[in-house]
C-alpha cells in the first residue's frame, strides 16, 4: 500500500483514540469533583492542574486563558481549536486523514467519522455540553466504539486494517498511562493518608474512567487498593486498557506487517516494540512502585513515542536510496 | 400558491414538464401525479432524508473565498427530468460522433495538420490556443485515443431542440453526482422506479475502468491504474476519491509518485511500485513542473518525459483543451463532415468569433443581447450576460474584447429549457441543462443520461455548482408504443 495511505490510516485511528480517551480523562476529573463538591478544600486551579498536568498543556493554557476555571479549562480540550488535543481538533484531524484515505475505508467507517464532526460542528453539541458533561463526553466516547467497530466489522483485515491497529494501540497504551499519572497530581486533601477514604475513591475514579471497574473487581475480589489498581492498569493481560495488552496487540501489528516471527525483528519498531513488551512481561508492581511509579510511566510514554518515530520512519516516509524493481 | 402544480407557470420558456396550456407532458404524467398526491410534509421529509444522507456521506464540494465554511452540499432536486428513450438515441448517436471527429482532430493537429492546411479550420486560431501543447507534436498516445472522458454539455431552447453547448475534453467532472443522485432517488422514491422503466447507470465506472486499462502501454496484461488528484482540498476531492473507490484503485497525489529512468513508481509501504495508466485529474498546466508550470507542487517532475517515451499513459492525454477551446469549438461541425463525411447530428449554439471582424463588430454593436465567453475558461467564470450585465460590466467588456477579439466569442442568448423544480415550497420552473459522460475505450460508452444541473436561483441561466447551481437525478425511460408503462 501506498505510504502515505498507511500514514493517514495510523494517524486517523490515533486521531479517534485520543479523543475518547481524552473525554475518558476529563470526565474522570469532572466526577471526582462531584464526589468532593461539598468540601471546599480545593481551588480551582488545584483542581484542574493535574488534567492540565498529564498533557503537558500548562504553558499553552495559560497563553490563552488568564486563569484556570473549570469553565475554561473544559472549553480548551474540548472545542478549541487553538489546542492540538481538543476533542475537535483531535475528530477534525481524524477526518482530514479519513479524507484522504476515503478509497481505503469503508463508507460506514467515514460516515461514522463525519457524523461525530458534524455533530460536533453543530448547535446540538454545544447544548449538550452545556447541559452536562458527562452525558456529552460519553456520547464521543461511544462514537469512539461505534467507529472501531465499525472498522473491525467492513473493513478487510489487511495491511491498512493493521495500521490501524497500531495507531489505536499505540494511543491507547499512553493515555492509560497517562491516565494512571493523574492519581500521581491528585492532591490529597490535609489530613488525608494514602490509602486512606479520599485516596480510594480517587483511585476508584481512575479504574472507572478505563471502564475498568467491574473488570477489576472480579479479579480482585472487591478491594480497591493503589498497588492493585496499578497491577490491574499497567500489567493486565486480557484486559483491553491495560498497557501490557495494548503493547502485545501493537507487537502482533507489527510482525503482522512485516511477516517476521516475534522472536526476532526486522526494523527498529519491531525492536523497541519487542523490548517494551519483554519488559511488561516480566516486571512486577512492586519492582515498579520501588522505583517509582511516575517515573515508570513517563518512560512508558517515551518508548512508544520511540516505536512510533521508528514506524513512521520505516512505513511512511519513502527514502530515496531504495532500489527500484 | 398551494402545495402542487396548480398555477404552474412556463413563462414562454420550453418546459419539459409542462406544455403551453400547463398540461403535464405525457411521459411525465405519472410522475406529477405521484407528486400531486404528496403532502408537503412528506415531501419535505423525503427531501431532508436525501439532504442529511449528503451531508453524512461526505458529498460535498468545495467553494472558495465562502466564510460559511469550505463543504457544501450540491443540491439535489427531487424532481427527475425524463428522457424518452427515443430521444436519447439521437443524442447518443450524435455524442458518439462527436468525439470520434474530436479525437481524430487531436490526432491531426499534433501530426500532419491536413484540417489546417486544407483550411477547414484556421491555423492561427488552433497555433494560438492556449490549451495547444507543441510538446505533444508527432507523439502517437495509445489507441489514438486522446479524450478518454468527455463532459459534452447539452442544453435545449426555446424549440426544445437540442444543441452542444461545450465539449469538455480536459477534466470533466461531476460523473460522481450523477451516480449519487441516482442512489439517493432510488431510496426516496422506490415505487417510481417501478412504475417507469429507467435505464441503469451504474456501469459507468466499470466502462472507465476498461477504458483506462486499455489504453496501457506495451503489452501490459493486468496494468497498474491509478487516479492522481490536486489532494482533499481541491473542490471536486469527492468525486476522485469516489471514482477511485469505486473502481477499486489507488487514489494518489503528486508526492506519492516517483518518477526513475523516465518510469514511474508509487511509495508504498514495501517500496517502489510500478504504475502504468494515470487517471489524472490535474490540468495539463500543473502536471510537470519539469515542462509546464515550474511553480506547480500538485505535479510530478519528470512526468511528461516518463508519459513522451510510452512508460505511462494519462486519461486524458495532454494537450485536449485545444479541442474545448470555445473558438475552436464553433468548427466541431465542421471536424464532422472533414473526417467522418458525415452530416453532424447535433447542432452548435450559433457562435460569433472575435478573430473574425465582421463578428466582433457585431458583438460590439450588439453587447447587451448577448452572451460573451473567454474561450479558454470553463466553470462559467468570466461570462458576460448581456441582458443582465450593469453598464460598468459592458464598458469592462468592450475594453477587454478589442484588446483580445481572439480570446473572445459572442453567444445569442437561448433561453434554456425549463423543468419542475422545487423552490421554497412551492413546484416552479428553472433552467436546465445536461452533461452527458462519454468514456472512449475500446468502444465509446455513454451511460444513459448524464447529470442534468439545474439553476436553483430564480431566472438565473448559470447551472455551475459555483454559481448557485443544483442537479437532479436524469432518467433515460423506454416507453411501449411511446406511452408511459
Amino acid at each position: 500500500m501506498l505510504s502515505r495511505v498507511a500514514d493517514a490510516c495510523y494517524w486517523m485511528s490515533r486521531y479517534i483514540e485520543r479523543a475518547e480517551n481524552n473525554a475518558r480523562i476529563i470526565a474522570v476529573n469532572a466526577q471526582l469533583l462531584l464526589d468532593f463538591e461539598n468540601q471546599k478544600t480545593f481551588l480551582p486551579q488545584e483542581q484542574w492542574q493535574p488534567i492540565l498536568a498529564v498533557f503537558n498543556a500548562r504553558k499553552d493554557y495559560l497563553s490563552l486563558y488568564p486563569e484556570i476555571s473549570q469553565e475554561k479549562v473544559l472549553e480548551f480540550f474540548t472545542y478549541d481549536r487553538k489546542n492540538p488535543n481538543s476533542l475537535f481538533s483531535c475528530v477534525e484531524a481524524a477526518r482530514e486523514n479519513a479524507r484522504a484515505i476515503r478509497e481505503q475505508i469503508s463508507s460506514e467507517m467515514w460516515e461514522q467519522i463525519n457524523k461525530i464532526y458534524l455533530y460536533l460542528q453543530g448547535d446540538r453539541s454545544h447544548a449538550d455540553f452545556s447541559g452536562g458533561t458527562h452525558d456529552f463526553y460519553r456520547r464521543i466516547i461511544e462514537s469512539s466504539h461505534l467507529f472501531q467497530g465499525v472498522t473491525d466489522a467492513t473493513m478487510t483485515h489487511g495491511e491498512a486494517w493493521q495500521f490501524i491497529q497500531m495507531g489505536k494501540m499505540i494511543e491507547r497504551g499512553d493515555s492509560t498511562s497517562r491516565l494512571v499519572d493523574v492519581k500521581y497530581h491528585l492532591l490529597l486533601p490535609q489530613g488525608e493518608a494514602v490509602g486512606g477514604t479520599v485516596d480510594i475513591v480517587q483511585w476508584k475514579a481512575v479504574l472507572r474512567s478505563c471502564s475498568a471497574m467491574e473488570a477489576y473487581l472480579k479479579l480482585f475480589a472487591g478491594q480497591v487498593q493503589p498497588a492493585y489498581v496499578a497491577n490491574f492498569l499497567i500489567l493486565d493481560g486480557g484486559f483491553p486498557r491495560s498497557i501490557r495488552f495494548c503493547a502485545h496487540r501493537l507487537n502482533s501489528a507489527l510482525h503482522n506487517i512485516s511477516g517476521v516471527a516475534t522472536n526476532h525483528f526486522a526494523n527498529e519498531a519491531e525492536r523497541h516494540c519487542g523490548m517494551l513488551r519483554s519488559n511488561l512481561d516480566f516486571t512486577t508492581i512492586q519492582d515498579i512502585i520501588k522505583s517509582g511509579l511516575h517515573e515508570f510511566l513517563d518512560s512508558i510514554q517515551y518508548q512508544l513515542m520511540e516505536i512510533s518515530n521508528a514506524l513512521t520512519h520505516t512505513y511512511c516516509q519513502w527514502r530515496g536510496n531504495e532500489k527500484t524493481p | 400558491m398551494a402545495f402542487g402544480f396548480d398555477g404552474y407557470q412556463t413563462d414562454g420558456f420550453f418546459d419539459e414538464s409542462f406544455s403551453e396550456d400547463g398540461i403535464s407532458r405525457e411521459h411525465y404524467r405519472q410522475l406529477v401525479e405521484r407528486f400531486r398526491k404528496m403532502s408537503p410534509e412528506d415531501f419535505e421529509r423525503k427531501r431532508k432524508l436525501a439532504e442529511r444522507s449528503y451531508l453524512n456521506q461526505g458529498i460535498t464540494f468545495t467553494v472558495y473565498n465562502d466564510n460559511q465554511g469550505m463543504e457544501r452540499i450540491f443540491p439535489l432536486d427531487l424532481i427527475p427530468r425524463i428522457i424518452p428513450a427515443k430521444e436519447w438515441d439521437v443524442l447518443e448517436r450524435g455524442l458518439t460522433q462527436r468525439i470520434q471527429a474530436l479525437n481524430l482532430f487531436l490526432r491531426d493537429v499534433y501530426h500532419e495538420q491536413k484540417i489546417l492546411k486544407e483550411g477547414i479550420v484556421p491555423a492561427e486560431l488552433v497555433l494560438s490556443a492556449c490549451h495547444y501543447r507543441k510538446e505533444m507534436e508527432g507523439f502517437d498516445v495509445p489507441h489514438d485515443i486522446y479524450i478518454h472522458i468527455c463532459g459534452t454539455d447539452l442544453i435545449r431552447d426555446a424549440n426544445g431542440s437540442y444543441l452542444v453547448l461545450e465539449d469538455n475534453g480536459r477534466c470533466p467532472s461531476g460523473v460522481s453526482y450523477l451516480l449519487e443522485n441516482r442512489q439517493a432517488m432510488k431510496r426516496v422514491f422506490p415505487k417510481l422506479f417501478a412504475q417507469y422503466s429507467v435505464r441503469p447507470v451504474d456501469s459507468y465506472t466499470q466502462e472507465l475502468y476498461a477504458a483506462l486499462r486499455h489504453v496501457a502501454p506495451g503489452r501490459q496484461s493486468d496494468p497498474h491504474v491509478v487516479l492522481l488528484t490536486p489532494g482533499i482540498h481541491n473542490s471536486a476531492y469527492f468525486e476522485h476519491s469516489f471514482l477511485a473507490r469505486s473502481m477499486g484503485i489507488e487514489i494518489v497525489v503528486g508526492g506519492d509518485l516517483v518518477i526513475e529512468r523516465d518510469k514511474v513508481f508509487i511509495k508504498t509501504t514495501k517500496g517502489l511500485q510500478r504504475v502504468d495508466v494515470i487517471y489524472r485529474r490535474i490540468d495539463d498546466d500543473f502536471i510537470d513542473p519539469k515542462v509546464f508550470r515550474e511553480d506547480s507542487c500538485i505535479g510530478v517532475p519528470g512526468l511528461f518525459e516518463a508519459y513522451r517515451k510510452g512508460n505511462v499513459t494519462l486519461a486524458n492525454a495532454v494537450g485536449t483543451g485545444v479541442a474545448d477551446d470555445k473558438a475552436v469549438y464553433s468548427f466541431v461541425p465542421d471536424m464532422i463532415r472533414f473526417y467522418l463525411s458525415e452530416e453532424p447530428i447535433l447542432a452548435n449554439v450559433p457562435t460569433w468569433m472575435g478573430m473574425r471582424e465582421q463578428d466582433l463588430n457585431y458583438m460590439l454593436e450588439h453587447l447587451e443581447e448577448i452572451v460573451v465567453k473567454p474561450t479558454n475558461e470553463s466553470g462559467g467564470y468570466g461570462l458576460l450576460i448581456g441582458p443582465q450585465a450593469t453598464k460598468a460590466q459592458l464598458a469592462e467588456f468592450r475594453t477587454a474584447l478589442r484588446a483580445n477579439p481572439r480570446n473572445y466569442i459572442g453567444q445569442p442568448v437561448i433561453g434554456l429549457s425549463r423543468l419542475a423544480s422545487y423552490c421554497d415550497g412551492e413546484f416552479e420552473g428553472r433552467h436546465i441543462d445536461l452533461r452527458p459522460y462519454i468514456v472512449s475505450g475500446e468502444k465509446t460508452a455513454i451511460i444513459p443520461g448524464g447529470l442534468t444541473r439545474v439553476a436553483l436561483r430564480k431566472n438565473s441561466l448559470v447551472v455551475n455548482s459555483s454559481q448557485g447551481g443544483g442537479s437532479k437525478d436524469t432518467w433515460v425511460c423506454d416507453f411501449e408504443e411511446d406511452k408511459p408503462c
